[in-house]
């Protein structure tokens, strides 16, 4: 996996409560068997019509966003379908930081495994964001430093696992890493097969 | 309960129990690796997990605990017929090349035994007690219903599973949810778990394992189980379980993949050790009365956008969150309603019975039931019912109960997903009006622009008869 740097700009707010899966990307979009395409079926549903007119009010359709990285977000964001689409879109347009009260846990996890950083912040300081960002600031995310400065000089700084900040950093292959305990896996499943004949751990 | 707090506590949970037993390792990055018992697999999560093994040069590492299923794609009509839909059978031959060639059972679309893979892996006796189980597929949480510990991953989750037969993860917290009292006549699992997401909201489990306790719970049966830990998902938590007792040993009893007879009392003996001990500690406690639970429906976009058949859709005086309040304004754009509206004043133009939460035999009994010797309203544009699996189809064919549908003017139809997600030929149009007895209602996720209202079987059987919703208790039988 590619490794995450500072990424800065402006950023997009979306308050909404509740985003789910399928507003990230609409299940006809999931008839692929690669990772890559789905960029087009990303927000389908906030950006078109049922007759596929666009939705000029529509946020996602402002040209000042076009690529923008960076998306505020309203409170559980991501929930819903396990879909893993739903991250492999956003992350074809664009974003790469998610910032907001709470994310759903299938869709924070996907995230983070796609080099996409969710960052969750007490409720006050996401509500400044938004303003922050309607404003059109610039915003410059610092995993390193774990910090978020707005171009107007004010910072906050937020919390994340040590694991997640180094997958993110380092780009590491989670696979590669368990596999280091193969011989534990195999152990458990010879211990566990004697304790549990009738299961099949093969 | 925290690993903290449960320093000094020895009574543990269900959930501490299952997770201390499946734990192989600690991982380089914190986190735990834990064994994964069960892995199911279908058509639309598992073709890229499968390149991804293939990018790292690895097989699959327990294709004996790993069984193939497709659902999502599925059509349900003409089941001889070839897929017509391109992409839909690439990815349902993707599925069946990648089982082959990693020896992995498949039930394919002519097997009796395929279906909707989360209604399978109990019919087969797959699912069992003090099991982990995952699945691509964010309704894992059924088989929690077992007392296992089951839930739903991403796409490089599933990679994962294949290529080490664990996961990588952290521990959830614990909540227990008490129901306790008598469930008033017609008041179903469905409507519990509506209650439940309506009180606590879809984020309301976020980070926990929920645990069904109380005696209302232990009232149910293994059907009515699987839908509410079914939707725990929808309440946003990782899991939901519940211990094991008698009626999920007498369920599994002799079920294909069930242990056999000489197994039988050791099988028994180990999972009714699966149940939180006395004094077990939890970070979060519901409870709720089952007597003062109604016939649910959703009027929104979200399962917590939820209300008694007999109420009104709420007025925005009364949300006083401003995140929700737009959230709702949303919600009566797209479904087409009014703050304060009664829900019953919608007219319908479409009803699915079917889908992973309602789609088993007790489920399609309920409804019958309420048809029996009764005809659609005219008014609707298409009425369906899709049995979970080939089994359940068969088996309600067996009782008699196609023909009750058939009569009432239903189309009965082969096992699948269907009408629950938009991706197979069955779809509800734009602005069209859906009673669905499913999990999600949201926005175009029956297809774009249709607009879907969450209801138990029996509701949706009401609602057909009437064409629009009704209380099932006034309907009578
Ligand atoms: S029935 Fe619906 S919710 Fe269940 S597995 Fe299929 S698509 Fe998912």
């Amino acid at each position: 996996m590619e490794t995450f740097k500072t990424v800065s700009g402006i950023a997009i707010p979306f308050p909404l409560a509740n985003v789910d899966t399928d507003l990230i990307v609409p299940s006809r979009y999931l008839k692929t068997i690669k990772t890559t395409g789905i960029g087009e079926g990303a927000l389908y549903t906030l950006r078109f019509k049922e007759d596929g007119s666009l939705i000029k009010e529509s946020i996602f359709n402002q040209p000042q966003y076009k690529g923008c990285s960076i998306m505020l977000t309203g409170p559980n964001f991501g929930c819903g379908s396990s879909r893993e689409h739903a991250v492999w879109a956003l992350k074809e347009v664009g974003f790469r930081v998610l910032i907001g009260t709470s994310y759903a846990d299938i869709f924070a996890s996907n995230c983070y495994k796609n080099g996409i950083l969710t960052i969750t912040a007490a409720e006050d300081i996401v509500t400044c964001l938004m303003k922050e960002a309607e404003r059109g600031r610039n915003f410059a995310v610092n995993l390193e430093e774990q910090t978020i400065v707005i171009e107007n000089g004010a910072t906050f700084s937020f919390d994340i696992t040590a694991a997640r900040k180094g997958y993110l950093l380092q780009g590491l292959d989670e696979i590669s890493l368990t596999l280091k305990s193969v011989d534990q896996i195999k152990s458990y499943q010879v211990a566990r097969g004697k304790q549990l004949p009738w299961q099949s751990f093969g | 309960m925290s690993i903290e707090s449960n320093i000094n506590n020895p009574a543990t949970t269900l959930y501490d129990k299952i997770w201390q037993q499946h734990i192989v390792n600690v991982h380089s990055s914190g986190g735990y690796i834990v064994y994964i018992d069960q892995h199911f697999i279908h058509d639309v999560t598992s073709p890229q997990a499968f390149d991804m093994l293939l990018q790292r040069n690895l097989p699959v590492f327990s294709p004996a605990s790993t069984l193939a299923v497709p659902d999502h794609n599925t059509p349900t009509t003409a089941r001889h017929l070839p897929i017509k839909d391109k992409l839909s059978k690439q990815q349902i031959n993707a599925l069946k090349v990648n089982a082959k060639a990693n020896g992995i059972t498949h039930f394919d679309l002519d097997d009796v035994r395929n279906g909707i893979v989360h209604v399978i892996g109990p019919e087969q006796g797959i699912t069992q007690p003090g099991m982990t189980i995952v699945c691509g597929d964010s309704h894992t949480s059924t088989h929690g219903a077992f007392g296992a510990l089951a839930f739903g991953i991403g796409t490089s989750e599933v990679a994962h599973t294949l290529a080490t037969q664990t996961l990588v993860l952290h521990k959830s917290k614990n909540m227990r949810i008490t129901v306790t009292g008598t469930l008033p006549d017609h008041i179903t699992a469905k409507d519990i778990a509506l209650a439940i997401i309506g009180k606590i909201g879809t984020g309301g489990g976020t980070g926990y394992v929920i645990e069904y306790a109380g005696d209302t719970i232990r009232n149910l049966s293994m059907e009515g189980r699987m839908t509410l830990c079914n939707l725990s998902i929808e309440a946003g938590a990782r899991a939901g379980m519940i211990a094991p007792d008698e009626k999920t040993f007498a369920y599994l009893k002799g079920r294909p993949m069930a242990p056999k007879a000489e197994y039988w009392g050791a099988a028994v003996e180990y999972w009714s050790s699966l149940k939180s001990d006395e004094g077990a500690i939890f970070d979060k406690e519901v409870n709720l009365d089952a007597s003062e639970i109604m016939p649910m429906v959703t009027w929104g976009t979200s399962p917590e956008q939820v209300i008694p058949v007999t109420g009104r859709i709420p007025s925005l005086k009364k949300i006083t969150d401003p995140i929700k309040k737009d959230a709702a304004i949303k919600a009566f754009a797209y479904m087409g309603l009014e703050a304060g509206q009664k829900i019953s004043d919608a007219p319908l133009d479409r009803i699915f019975i079917g889908s992973c939460t309602n789609s088993r035999i007790e489920d399609l009994r309920a409804a019958a039931k309420i048809l029996k010797g009764r005809k659609i309203s005219p008014s609707l544009i298409q009425a369906i019912v899709v049995p979970g699996s080939g089994l359940v189809k068969q088996q309600a064919e067996d009782e008699g109960l196609d023909k009750i549908f058939t009569e009432a003017g239903f189309e009965w139809r082969e096992p699948g997903c269907s009408m629950c997600l938009g991706m197979n030929p069955d779809r509800v149009g734009p602005q069209e009006r859906c009673a669905s007895t499913s999990n999600r209602n949201f926005e175009g996720r029956q297809g774009p622009g249709g607009r879907t209202h969450l209801l138990s079987p029996a509701m949706a059987a009401a609602a057909a008869i009437a064409g629009y919703m009704v209380d099932v208790r006034e309907f009578g039988e």
